[in-house]
């Protein structure tokens, strides 16, 4: 009974002495989530911009500065070319393949994770609307 | 002279296997009574980008936009009196890009004059360029009309000391939205050139200026945008009728700035969004401009094309010639003192795709 009290007691303190809950986290994991995040946006700018991720040389940012014109907050959405709801990875991959004379990526690509991060990030503050056209 | 006074007749050939009927025919708009001498027609292409592989290889895109507009505008039935370029022929302005681009525009029939644009520049302070084509800024007349030319993508000195070679400067300044790049201006040597110039020039005779970007301040994030615009300006109040024509922005703005008048024209390389599609900075987009409709990306002509310019009675107006798309017509409204779009300037009658967002 007491040896059990205790180690009960022993866990108890153990649990408490860890740095954070399982729902709970600080000013410094956040900073190290958005320096993630930031990264990886930053990165997506760069193949936004890079002529080399494609085959002829063309970069996104040539018809698209700043990303505009690509309405991330309207996907997914019907999309009449491809006679079907799509998504806007599915967009960005038509560009790659003709304007850019390139090939897909895939969907979880590190790269299209990327690109897709700058475009959305381009477009913060403008409220979704699923299907705007 | 208001739109309804306006009459129209066929203006190209319509026969051509080549382009189809689906293309054409267009109409010319023309001002009724205005007599012969004053009354002409003259074409204007513009921002081809024309961009280097490898090899003997160009970005097919682009040069097909080109190639199009030429063809076109060779169509054109009665020939326009002369064709403007309005700039950016090539991507990075590397010698192949301008002599490819100079080889197809030699297709035209009829003559030629260029206006310098930033890609054409910044590589070699547009020397190869200036070899092809001739001086950068100059003035002629036609028909009693004073045409100018500017070189309007010079910058300041400071910015062109930060970099070490022309490579680098075209680099940084071939990004639209590049933080690194520079505001355009005209600059001292040609406002004092363009003084003297108009110093002769009486104030009823009708001007026409050529700029690559706009004198008028539009969108700095973009370039849209002369840091010296309103000294420009200035210049040419004191005249009764200045219509100025610019390329740069690959999309119709149209605007009204005292008593001068502002039409941009289309790239046939590709179309760039309107500034306000932009979230993150306010634009001064013109509130007169009706903008094009949004493109097709899956039509790679789509929002691109080449335009005719009427000139009537000293007044501009430019006819958008858009692939499947209606002809665009923004002609100058003389009791309204603006340009208009003949069709879709009310609210009421635009398109749904005419909202950009």
């Amino acid at each position: 009974m007491t040896h059990k009290t205790l180690a009960l007691g022993a866990a108890v303190v153990a649990v408490l002495a860890l740095p954070a809950l399982g729902d709970t986290f600080g000013p410094a994991d956040v900073q190290k989530w958005t320096a993630e995040q930031d990264a990886v946006v930053k990165q997506g700018r760069a193949l936004w911009t890079d002529g080399k991720l494609g085959t002829n040389g063309v970069a996104c940012a040539q018809c698209h500065p700043n990303a505009a014109n690509t309405h991330p907050e309207t996907y997914p959405k019907f999309q009449k070319q491809l006679g079907k709801v799509s998504q806007l990875w599915e967009m960005v991959n038509w560009c790659i393949r003709n304007p850019l004379e390139g090939q897909s990526l895939a969907a979880d690509d590190p790269k299209m994770t990327a690109i897709l991060s700058y475009v959305t990030y381009e477009r913060r503050g403008v409220k979704l609307e699923p299907g705007k056209h | 002279m208001t739109p309804d006074d306006l009459k129209r007749r066929d203006f190209l050939k319509a026969s051509s296997g080549l382009l189809g009927a689906s293309v054409l025919p267009v109409s010319l708009v023309e001002l009724a009574g205005a007599t012969p001498a004053e009354s002409f027609t003259f074409a204007y292409i513009s921002d081809s980008h024309i961009q280097h592989v490898k090899g003997a290889q160009f970005v097919r895109n682009w040069d097909r936009g080109l190639m199009r507009a030429v063809a076109e505008c060779n169509l054109m039935n009665p020939r326009p009196d002369f064709v403007m370029f309005g700039g950016d022929l090539a991507q990075l302005a590397l010698p192949q890009e301008l002599d490819h681009g100079a080889q197809l525009l030699s297709g035209l029939k009829g003559p030629v004059r260029m206006v310098m644009g930033e890609h054409d520049y910044y590589a070699d302070d547009g020397a190869y360029w200036s070899k092809l084509f001739g001086p950068q800024w100059y003035s002629f007349d036609h028909k009693g009309v004073h045409f100018v030319v500017l070189n309007s993508i010079l910058t300041d000195k400071a910015w062109y000391d930060r970099w070490p070679d022309g490579k680098a400067r075209m680099a940084e300044m071939a990004g639209l939205d590049n933080p690194n790049g520079s505001p355009f201006q005209v600059g001292a040597e040609q406002r004092a050139w363009l003084k003297k110039d108009l110093a002769n020039v009486s104030k009823d005779t009708p001007i026409v200026v050529f700029s690559h970007s706009p004198l008028q301040k539009i969108f700095k994030n973009w370039n849209f945008w002369t840091d010296d615009a309103e000294l420009v300006q200035d210049i040419l109040k004191p005249f009764k009728k200045v219509n100025v024509l610019y390329g740069h922005v690959h999309q119709i703005q149209y605007n009204q700035i005292g008593n001068i008048s502002f039409n941009s024209v289309m790239a046939t390389a590709w179309p760039w969004p309107y500034p306000q599609s932009y979230a993150q900075a306010p634009s001064l987009l013109p509130k007169l401009t009706v903008p094009i409709n949004r493109a097709d990306p899956f039509f790679e002509r789509d929002a691109t094309g080449w335009q005719y310019i009427d000139v009537a009675s000293g007044r501009v107006a430019a006819h958008y010639l858009l692939p499947e798309n209606p002809v665009r017509t923004v002609a100058f409204d003389a009791k309204k003192n603006q340009p208009v779009d003949l069709q879709y300037q009310d609210e009421k009658s635009r398109t749904l795709p005419q909202n950009h967002y």
